[in-house]
């Protein structure tokens, strides 16, 4: 152990963290970035999932992904392709990668490149397509295969060559901290930062010789997509925090996904683990017709933002989407972040919030405290229809199921030698 | 039968129409229903809910689009009713409170990092642990919790006493901490009167019969019952009486218990005698004894709570609390050799008694040459009787007209040499009609003009009179507090307060608070009784209220067992560091 306690290593996970400098450096296709795509693979949210275990929606996903990909011409062909097992499915988690909700990622999509300047650490995420009939909720029908298709040949290649003009690319941690004190938290609500993040493309789109109607379409879905900026949040907070996870030691909480069918957490002294338990269903607000009953179980690698301390973590830094929360005044949203404040070891002084005072973010979710406690984290989250096809029908929150700390806290005290004896 | 409204240039966000709809939904006729802004995202949510209109085809982002489903169009009216009395009126309710409530005791450190009490209401097998943990802090703990072990108990005390805190408790039902009621406690006015008590109920009856007979309490320990055991010998109880000996707002000490242990009795009787208070004292069910050094012993609690107050009245030890809340002003007297008494008095047996009193107290050599109305003459002290025909001839006796003695005053704050000044006010029907009136602005024009040139003054008074005098004794009393003269309950005492005054600015007299404040830094007790107390409430919230009511600090800590209870994971936690 190169930390004299745990307490020593947990700060120097922290201190990887306030140390990183995520820059948001390309978008190219998931291929050309992870090698282990190459073939008939998926990536998928969460930890290791077996195709009979996911559930409708993430199944949904992975048809349209095929018909993407042009392993299936028909839905039939599709699922009987992924039901005889052709298909290799990996974590995002385990290829440097986080996708949001079903976080099915094939060889042809487009992620997002974000690199840690200071290790030249890497991350990818998947381009969000927007809402309502979406992939990453499980719809797959032809509306949503052709846009996946206009993203890979429109959008994609000309984020590409605007971000490719701007010398080092582009410093997430500006916008960021801008947007917080716009009130985004980051995970419901990315309005703001969505806003930054075209008003600061902009110009080097104009310059990125693209054809008119190009110009125009790419433009046009950046501004019509409040949540963009989710899946840039998402490569920079797994990038941030697989750098602090350097550190191979300590009780500080490195990821949260979830897959539909358990919830995984990482440890920073625990290496590459995955400690599970059955995941719960959010809760929250429903479109109309739609009800709790409906819901699919918790799914996507967006909480990877939680766990860097922002999403339901800084609830108050987004007053505007408190309501998801209880009764939901601004009260509650102090007491949200109070209370996530009490499993964490730290604040984040580069995210600092004007409603809390300007306290920084909450940084490093200590397993001990969890346990302690039993305060679980809050994941702020879209909610997805069970029924494949039908995409999100709500937004709510969830929390992490409390197992999985109580599993990785057993692992912990085998790690140093702690019995309960 | 599908019915649209669309509201054009309406904004409102997603959460917001969300929560709408639901309210909406519950209207009765409504078969369904979608309120949302007219994007043509939503448009297709819409459609996927078989809501999907033409009219919705023109709406654009900014319009609020309403589609209900209903048998009766009459609804419509109804849901546009409702939608706007919902959103001229959405500011939700918070259910935030202004204590702010922890989960965990680091959290509650960064809330209130000045914190200088635990009060502990958990299940007593928690107890213990908690309490140590206060005391790992820092903190003085206040135990309410019972069912804590002798050997815990005595361990807590021990550890608390090696630090310099105090544990109250367990099994502490009481307490009034600097006014600030602690757990089951009556709201009694502030006063000079000190508990340490080993009966909850005891303190309560004791306090209250204080309270309302026109006294107040400065503090009240509880110590538990068991503190008087053989076992744990009277840690806190001895620590309560010694930090109220040192308190400058404590001038009575009240000792309330059930007789204990023996040898028990004999120590706690043996640092009574050590205070240098009065104490009253008494042990439920003994008969008193007889009254010894400074101690009187009661027989009910009644007795107990009369005897303090009628001390209370008369105490010599108030003078102690005088100079500690003046002590600026009298270390400037000391520097400037202000050691001189001023008495300008319209009674003439008032005077007299003064100029005996501090004959006496000040030691001073007289021949008692007691002529022309001058009682007192020696060094620079002054005592006249105005009264004395000396004085009214040619004009009214200085009951009724205050001129020659007003001139007096002025006169006397003038001189370099005057530490105080010396007044009577006799009221009554015949007597001036506002005496204090006319002395409170004379006083307040002298002390300023005094300040001008960087000096004070102490001024005293006495009222003669009473409730039913038509200058009202309690209103004359306002007026010259008001004016920053003290007024004390007696001529006597206010020619003692006045005589300890000079002994102080003369440096022959300290007082205890001046010793405190140079040990105080380690005595976290004195500390906590100095102030308001800064509470950590670890249990019941009600607790948390009545504290912050009155005016001291409290976070809550929503106390739960460690890891839910589970033992298991408790102790790896406690390893896992």
């Amino acid at each position: 152990m190169n930390y004299q306690s745990i307490d020593e290593a947990n700060q120097g996970v922290i201190q990887h963290v306030l140390e990183s400098q995520p820059f948001l450096l390309d978008v190219v296709p998931a291929k050309s970035v992870i090698s282990e795509l190459n073939g008939k693979v998926l990536l998928h949210s969460g930890p290791p999932m077996k195709w009979e275990n996911m559930t409708d929606p993430m199944q949904g996903s992975c048809i349209g992904a095929s018909l993407f990909e042009g392993w299936a011409d028909n839905e039939d062909d599709a699922k009987k392709m992924l039901e005889a097992g052709e298909v290799k499915f990996i974590p995002c988690h385990s290829v440097d990668a986080v996708g949001p909700m079903g976080g099915i990622t094939s060889a042809n999509m487009p992620v997002v490149v974000v690199e840690n300047k200071v290790n030249d650490k890497r991350a990818y995420c998947n381009l969000n397509e927007g809402i309502g009939a979406v992939l990453r909720f499980g719809a797959y029908s032809d509306e949503v295969v052709n846009r996946l298709k206009w993203i890979k040949d429109v959008l994609g290649p000309a984020l590409s060559k605007a971000l490719k003009q701007i010398d080092g690319g582009m410093n997430v941690n500006v916008t960021v901290a801008k947007a917080i004190t716009m009130g985004d938290e980051f995970h419901q609500r990315n309005i703001a930062a969505s806003a930054l993040f075209l008003k600061d493309i902009v110009p080097y789109l104009l310059t990125a010789g693209l054809p008119e109607k190009e110009l125009q379409e790419v433009v046009k879905f950046l501004a019509d997509t409040d949540q963009f900026f989710l899946n840039i949040m998402m490569a920079t907070s797994k990038v941030v925090m697989d750098s602090a996870a350097v550190v191979e030691e300590g009780s500080i909480v490195t990821a949260l996904s979830r897959n539909g069918y358990e919830f995984g957490i990482k440890v920073s002294g625990l290496g590459d683990r995955w400690f599970t338990a059955p995941v719960n269903t959010p809760d929250g607000l429903y479109f109309s017709g739609y009800s709790a009953d409906d819901a699919n179980p918790d799914m996507g690698d967006s909480a990877i933002t939680e766990t860097y301390g922002v999403g339901g973590m800084a609830m108050i830094a987004a007053p505007g989407v408190t309501r998801f929360v209880g009764t939901g005044g601004f009260g509650d949203a102090v007491q949200t972040s109070d209370e996530m404040r009490e499993i964490c070891i730290a604040n984040n002084p580069n995210l600092a919030i004007p409603t809390w005072d300007f306290q920084g973010a909450c940084l490093g979710i200590d397993i001990r405290k969890v346990v302690e406690t039993g305060i679980t984290p809050v994941i702020n989250t879209g909610i997805a229809h069970k029924t494949a096809g039908v995409g999100q029908i709500g937004a709510g929150t969830v929390r992490v199921p409390l197992g999985c700390f109580e599993q990785a806290l057993e692992a912990l005290a085998e790690k140093y030698g702690v019995t309960a004896e | 039968m599908l019915y649209t409204v669309i509201k054009k240039n309406l904004f409102q966000d997603s959460v917001s129409l969300m929560l709408l709809t639901n309210h909406l939904s519950a209207i009765d006729g409504v078969n369904q229903i979608q309120v949302m802004m007219g994007t043509p995202a939503n448009k297709d949510i819409f459609k996927g809910s078989g809501l999907y209109t033409d009219e919705l085809e023109d709406a654009s982002p900014s319009d609020l689009c309403i589609v209900v489903n209903s048998d009766d169009e009459g609804i419509v009216d109804k849901v546009v009713e409702e939608t706007d009395e919902y959103l001229s009126n959405q500011s939700s309710e918070s259910q935030q409170s202004s204590i702010s409530v922890v989960r965990t005791w680091e959290m509650a450190g960064n809330k209130l990092p000045n914190a200088d009490v635990a009060m502990i209401s958990v299940a007593g097998e928690h107890a213990a642990a908690e309490a140590n943990k206060a005391l790992d802090r820092d903190l003085n703990v206040f135990m309410f919790s019972d069912n804590v072990s002798v050997s815990d108990e005595l361990q807590l005390k021990q550890r608390a006493q090696e630090k310099g805190l105090i544990v109250m408790g367990p099994d502490c039902g009481t307490g009034i901490l600097d006014g600030v009621p602690m757990a089951f406690a009556n709201v009694v006015d502030k006063g000079n009167i000190g508990i340490v008590g080993a009966s909850g109920t005891g303190i309560q009856e004791v306090s209250t019969i204080i309270g309302r007979n026109d006294g107040g309490v400065s503090h009240a320990i509880g110590t538990g019952g068991r503190d008087l055991s053989s076992e744990i010998g009277a840690i806190t109880t001895i620590r309560g009486l010694q930090v109220l000996d040192q308190d400058a707002e404590t001038d009575i000490i009240v000792y309330i218990s059930k007789p204990p242990a023996p040898e028990v009795r004999e120590k706690v009787v043996n640092v009574f005698k050590t205070l240098s208070k009065p104490v009253v004292a008494v042990f439920i069910g003994d008969k008193p004894k007889a009254a010894h050094d400074n101690v009187h012993y009661t027989w009910t609690l009644e007795d107990t709570a009369l005897k303090a107050l009628e001390l209370s009245k008369g105490n010599k030890a108030s003078a102690d609390r005088i100079i500690a809340d003046n002590q600026d002003d009298l270390n400037k007297m000391k520097e400037t050799k202000q050691q001189y008494v001023k008495g300008y008095f319209c009674g003439g047996t008032l005077a007299y008694e003064t100029a005996m009193i501090l004959e006496d107290a000040l030691d001073l050599d007289t021949t008692g040459k007691h002529t022309e109305g001058m009682m007192l003459h020696v060094e620079g002290h002054e005592v006249i009787d105005l009264g004395d025909d000396q004085y009214t001839q040619g004009r009214a006796h200085p009951m009724i007209d205050p001129t020659l003695r007003i001139e007096k005053v002025e006169e006397a704050a003038k001189d370099p040499e005057t530490a105080v000044i010396l007044l009577d006010n006799v009221i009554g029907y015949g007597a001036h009609e506002d005496m204090a009136g006319v002395f409170a602005p004379v006083v307040q024009e002298a002390k300023e003009e005094a300040a001008k040139v960087g000096k004070t003054f102490v001024a005293i008074a006495s009222v003669t009179g009473t409730a039913d005098d038509p200058q009202v004794y309690q209103d004359q009393v306002d007026k010259l507090e008001a004016a920053g003269i003290i007024v004390t309950e007696s001529n006597a005492q206010a020619t003692k307060l006045a005589a300890e005054i000079v002994k102080y600015v003369k440096g022959e007299k300290t007082i205890a608070t001046n010793v405190d404040q140079q040990s105080n830094e380690n005595d976290k007790v004195a500390e906590l009784i100095a102030s308001k107390p800064r509470v950590i409430n670890v249990g019941l919230k009600s607790f948390s209220e009545a504290v912050l009511e009155h005016g001291g600090e409290v976070v809550q800590y929503q106390w739960a067992p460690i890891a839910g209870g589970n033992k298991r994971l408790a102790k790896i936690l406690e390893k896992l560091k």
